[in-house]
């Protein structure tokens, strides 16, 4: 897909440094020459956006991490020197913490988006897998975070999520132990999730080079899902068509953003992270951040410990082998008619056990004849759906499905649009 | 082809909207059991370009300081900060002398001895407690620290407001245990309380001729305790809002610049 590269050193320095480390070709052939299909639309500017988020988390952290101090005693106490000392901390904060949550934001329209278009199908598994292992660490990296302040939601929410490698069977609470550094969260737990969650970003930083090596490789897909087949006609190089595009959709995005870190900072937080940890005392209801809500609503469908357990992990798991449960050779839902309607209802099914997580579990939803209906009812009928979908569903629709006619190519396909319009 | 398209979308947004709905009832009802209603005040910080009241913020310093201030503690809040800007702004000179009202310790001195100093701009608010130990063995329960109250509340100084006024006769269905007092928005408690109802009518005299009533009294404090926990909300909401104008106009050089960039391909 990339084919040769165009780059053509201009001056001295820049042939002597060519023939020892072509670095500038390297930049050259990835952010200038690299061709983009010319159909690409605004949801595909979610990669852009996810790599300045990523860069934003690392330099903010990176500040935050001069002044905070990880000990039991004190990290509550350095967050509140942050808000109110450390010359625009509160800023560095608020951007911190809700860049955090825009991250997810933006990762699961950039998924949404994968799922929508099968950007996960040949040649492109690798691709995607490395996507998988950077949500992954992003959820890793975000746990640890979330603990850092040291709050009542910190404190519990690491409680209830290193308890679940207790529920593994015979070596649980030693991998427990050995988690906390200790019997119970202390200290040496809060100082080795601070160096985890330096450390995580800088592995998330790898994969995401990996990831976008892996996308230069094939190429991206887009919304025909139809390869590329002739560079000149169905593709466009990368600057300026997609940076200024890029860079358009990434401001829009930032005005959101910008929105939440000035104006309603504390929105996606929990109030209950504003009291100092007290493992004397239980808050009524302990949640994740939103993010997480659907896998917690996952874990606690099923009624066994490390049942739960199983299912919560496993529904991160199935995301890896996609490439290979999906049967059909057509990409893009566009041409598939009955995959189209399954997409939105499984987002409906993904946006509703994310409402469950953050409900108390045995909250009435409505009666039936003397039975009540209770939020785990229906956490349990969204996750066997959420599991059905990918184990059911994506095998069996390639093979039932009769898709549409797939354009010749992209520019077929652009074209196309074009006169059906122009005839309308 | 576009048609079904578009319907498929319909069908989803439907049933995105049913879902919603459906779940609409179920949630009201629950804030319902779970809530009293909170009065929503017009508080001067609130909107995007909210500001503090400063003589409000005295005010609710005053209350803060003659009626709070003698069970609860507010480690994070310096004499300092009463000068700053963005907050009560008092002169630097009333700042100083508010603080030359209380004792702090300090040492070693050479000699290896602790000794007590006027407190100073640079020292925290005192608590009227050594310990929470000390506060449990005296309250019977630990009074929480007020610094961050305001954003440690669903629903914030509006909770806060509503909690000072929400002491009532408990109905008869509710045995209120000695030593606590009924108030149907402590909802943590199931409605009771260990504060006794704190404020009375006339209790704080006010220097700047405002009506010392509960009501006044309540929000006055309430505004002081959100300033507490978000000092620095005036500088965000001016920064937020240049933020935002540079934000804006950038995103439409950049929607012209794709535009033009892209014309040769449309």
């Amino acid at each position: 897909m990339s084919g040769h590269s165009t780059y053509n050193p201009s001056n001295g320095f820049t042939r002597w440094l060519d023939s020892r480390l072509p670095i500038v070709r390297l930049a050259h052939d990835t952010a200038v020459s690299y061709p983009v299909p010319k159909n690409l639309n605004y949801w595909w500017t979610f990669g852009g956006i996810l790599t300045f988020i990523l860069v934003a988390q690392i330099v903010t952290g990176v500040v935050l991490a001069m002044h905070y101090v990880p000990t039991t005693a004190l990290a509550f106490a350095s967050v509140e020197s942050i808000m109110r000392d450390v010359n625009y901390g509160w800023m560095l904060r608020y951007a911190h913490a809700n860049g955090a949550s825009m991250f997810f934001v933006a990762v699961y329209i950039h998924m949404f988006r994968g799922l929508y278009y099968g950007s996960y199908k040949a040649p492109r598994e690798v691709l995607w897998i490395l996507g998988c292992l950077i949500y992954l660490l992003m959820m890793a990296t975000a746990f640890f975070g979330y603990v850092l302040p040291w709050g009542q939601m910190s404190f519990w929410g690491a409680t209830v999520i290193t308890n679940l490698f207790g529920a593994i069977p015979f070596v649980g609470p030693s991998i427990a132990t050995w988690l906390w550094g200790g019997f119970s969260i202390g200290d040496p737990t809060i100082n080795r999730f601070f160096s985890l969650h330096y450390l995580f970003p800088f592995l998330i930083f790898g994969v995401v080079i990996l990831h976008i090596w892996a996308l230069h490789v094939t190429g991206q897909n887009n919304p025909a899902g139809v390869e590329v087949k002739n560079k000149d006609q169905d593709t466009v190089p990368f600057t300026p068509y997609a940076t200024v595009k890029d860079a358009f959709g990434l401001s829009v995005f930032l005005i959101m953003f910008a929105y939440f870190v000035f104006f309603t900072p504390n929105a996606l937080g929990d109030v209950e992270n504003y009291t100092v940890a007290n493992p004397l005392k239980t808050p009524l209801h302990i949640v994740p951040e939103w993010y997480l809500l659907p896998f917690y609503a996952i874990l606690r469908a099923v009624p066994s410990k490390i049942g739960g357990v199983v299912l919560m992990f496993g529904a991160i798991a199935v995301l890896f082998v996609l490439p290979w449960l999906d049967t059909s050779k057509v990409r893009s839902a566009r041409f598939r008619p009955l995959f189209k309607q399954f997409f939105w209802l499984f987002l409906v099914v993904c946006l509703a056990l994310g409402w469950c997580g953050g409900q108390m579990p045995d909250n009435v939803l409505f009666s039936v004849g003397g039975i009540d209906i209770i939020v785990t009812h229906l956490a349990r009928l969204l996750t066997f759906y959420y599991f059905f979908h990918f184990l059911v569903l994506f095998p069996l629709l390639g093979l039932i499905e009769r898709p549409k006619p797939l354009p010749e190519s992209i520019a077929a396909s652009v074209l196309g649009g074009k006169t059906a319009a122009a005839k309308a | 082809m576009k048609m079904i398209q578009k319907l498929s979308i319909a069908a989803a947004a439907v049933a995105t909207v049913a879902l919603v709905i459906g779940f609409v009832p179920v949630k009201q009802a629950l804030a319902s059991e779970h809530e009293a209603e909170l009065e929503k005040i017009d508080w001067s910080f609130n909107g995007p370009f909210g500001t503090f009241d400063r003589s409000q913020l005295r005010r609710g310093y005053k209350v803060y300081k003659e009626v709070c201030a003698t069970c609860h503690s507010m480690h994070y809040v310096s004499f300092r900060n009463l000068a700053e800007k963005g907050g009560p702004e008092f002169t630097e000179a009333q700042m100083k002398a508010i603080a030359a009202e209380y004792k702090v310790q300090d040492g070693p001195d050479q000699s290896g001895d602790m000794f007590e100093r006027p407190a100073e701009g640079k020292d925290k608010f005192l608590s009227p407690y050594a310990n929470d130990e000390a506060a449990a063995a005296t309250l019977g329960a630990v009074p929480p620290d007020l610094s961050l109250i305001a954003k440690a509340r669903e629903g914030g100084p509006d909770y806060i407001h509503a909690l000072l006024n929400g002491y009532k006769d408990a109905p008869a269905d509710v045995t209120v245990p000695a030593g606590g007092h009924y108030n149907p928005v402590f909802t943590a408690g199931s409605g009771v309380i260990a504060m006794p109802p704190p404020l009375v009518e006339g209790q704080v005299d006010y220097d700047d001729g405002t009506p010392n009533t509960v009501e006044q009294m309540s929000k006055d404090v309430s505004a002081f305790l959100m300033w507490t926990a978000e000092p620095k909300l005036e500088a965000r909401h001016r920064i937020g809002f240049q933020v935002m104008v540079y934000l804006i106009v950038l995103a439409g050089i950049l929607f012209f610049a794709t535009r033009k960039v892209w014309a040769d391909q449309h």
